[in-house]
């Protein structure tokens, strides 16, 4: 595995690790798909799909695709045992009125407020939101799944977001290749660091100040 | 009973400028056999309202990869490179909804009610020229009902009646936009007499139906995603 690859790896991994037993979530495109990889031995998540079930299985086997059975990026997937189709109005009841215990997204900047920013670049990219305003306004805890600094080396955590928002305030942990950061009403507070790091690089790493309240975890 | 007709027949009073839902999620549960016949026929400067955008000449993707549509009302459109270029050339007037806004919009409109409050949107340029109101501490938008003139859905069964059941995640918007649109055009794999689809396994109310047709584009039609 290249290294870039196992930092994602690891990331995901110490994800996988916040989910009680039962837990329903809910999981955005790409690295945070490969959360489902990782939930630790003995428990058991049920994931949700926008797009109308939940007991989201892995991708079908090539050749038993079925058509009406897609996940919310288009891909053929399975249903596993226990799952239940469902229609978008009642998806996003379940979205909405609270009932999602965790989504997991990636961010293109995520604030000091827990503000986020995930779905636009004025000019560039206008994708549209798809469901993750919903899904940031409405579930239970936030998790944020991103690489610390951006393509150019720049910061993505700051003091406040500069690009439009997905929603205020909604965001409750940023879990990085380099650090785990939970949002409080004081502001952020570094809670671990990826083993391959130190402190004072992840505070060089991000511009929103950082506080440190207690021992600092090793991930 | 209700009248089923060829796709030709069943699309033929559909105007330019006509609003259509079509339901569908990534050209998954889309109606290819109406879709087909609407581009075969012509009709243009559609005022379309769809989930997504699909994938390029995929389903209603094809809506817009044929330069049919004039205004798009949508939650996503990243997976159909073509409508964010005809976006930003000016060529399709676009607007966002947040997925589960325009689902309970859709829905207020079919329920009769006037309107939805929601948090979703909040402090985001969803919320750029709407009412907002405070209640019990926490403030929500307030979304407005959204209809069509026409929409389309696909069933794999479909009785008489127009009673459907959508299989699997074809449900999707589905159900919403038959309760909202004036004139519901349902394409169904297979048309059985009543008695013959069991209403325990009913997804959509014939009630809601205006016109039945069978499909004669598969649903392997669908290029779902590797």
């Amino acid at each position: 595995m290249d290294p870039k690859e196992l930092k994602r790896v690891r990331l995901v991994k110490r994800i996988a690790q916040e989910f009680p037993d039962g837990a329903l979530v809910n999981l955005g495109i790409g690295m945070p798909t490969m959360v489902a990889n990782y939930i630790p031995e003995g428990r058991t998540i049920l994931l949700h799909s926008e797009n109308g079930f939940t007991g989201l299985g892995p991708a079908a086997p090539k050749g038993a695709e079925n058509q009406s059975i897609v996940n919310a990026g288009g891909q053929a997937v399975t249903i596993v045992p226990g799952g239940a189709f469902f229609d978008s109005a009642m998806s996003f009841a379940i979205i909405r009125g609270g009932h999602v215990d965790y989504t997991v997204l990636g961010a293109l900047e995520v604030d000091m407020e827990g503000n986020l920013a995930n779905y636009m670049i004025p000019g560039k990219m206008v994708p549209g939101m798809g469901g993750a305003m919903d899904l940031v306004a409405g579930a239970r805890n936030v998790i944020i799944a991103m690489e610390h600094v951006n393509k150019n080396g720049a910061p993505k955590i700051l003091k406040k977001c500069t690009l439009p928002l997905t929603a205020v305030g909604e965001v409750d942990l940023i879990v990085t290749d380099m650090a785990f950061i939970r949002v409080t009403k004081k502001g952020l507070v570094l809670e671990e660091i990826a083993e391959d790091t130190t402190v004072e690089e992840v505070i060089k790493a991000t511009e929103a100040p950082l506080h440190i309240a207690g021992k600092i975890g090793k991930f | 009973m209700k009248p089923i007709l060829s796709a030709d027949e069943a699309v033929k009073d559909i105007k330019d400028g006509a609003s259509l839902m079509v339901a569908g999620f990534m050209g998954c549960g889309n109606a290819f056999t109406l879709i087909d016949a609407l581009i075969r026929k012509g009709t243009k400067d559609i005022n379309l309202i769809t989930s997504d955008t699909s994938f390029p000449e995929v389903g209603v993707g094809r809506i817009i990869c044929q330069c049919r549509a004039a205004t798009l009302t949508a939650s996503h459109i990243g997976t159909n490179p073509v409508s964010g270029q005809k976006m930003n050339c000016g060529d399709l007037k676009v607007t966002l909804v947040p997925q589960g806004t325009f689902a309970e919009r859709i829905r207020a409109k079919g329920a009769g009610l006037g309107g939805v409050l929601t948090p979703t949107g909040r402090g985001t340029a969803v919320e750029e020229g709407k009412q907002k109101l405070t209640l019990g501490g926490k403030e929500y938008l307030l979304e407005l009902p959204l209809g069509a003139d026409v929409a389309f859905i696909k069933a794999e069964v479909a009785d008489t009646y127009g009673n459907a059941f959508l299989p699997g995640a074809t449900k999707n918007m589905a159900v919403v936009m038959a309760m909202a649109a004036d004139h519901v055009i349902l394409e169904a794999d297979k048309i059985v007499q009543p008695g013959e689809l069991d209403p325990e396994r009913v997804t959509i109310p014939g009630i809601f139906v205006s016109a039945l047709v069978k499909a004669t584009l598969p649903a392997s039609n669908l290029q779902l995603k590797a």
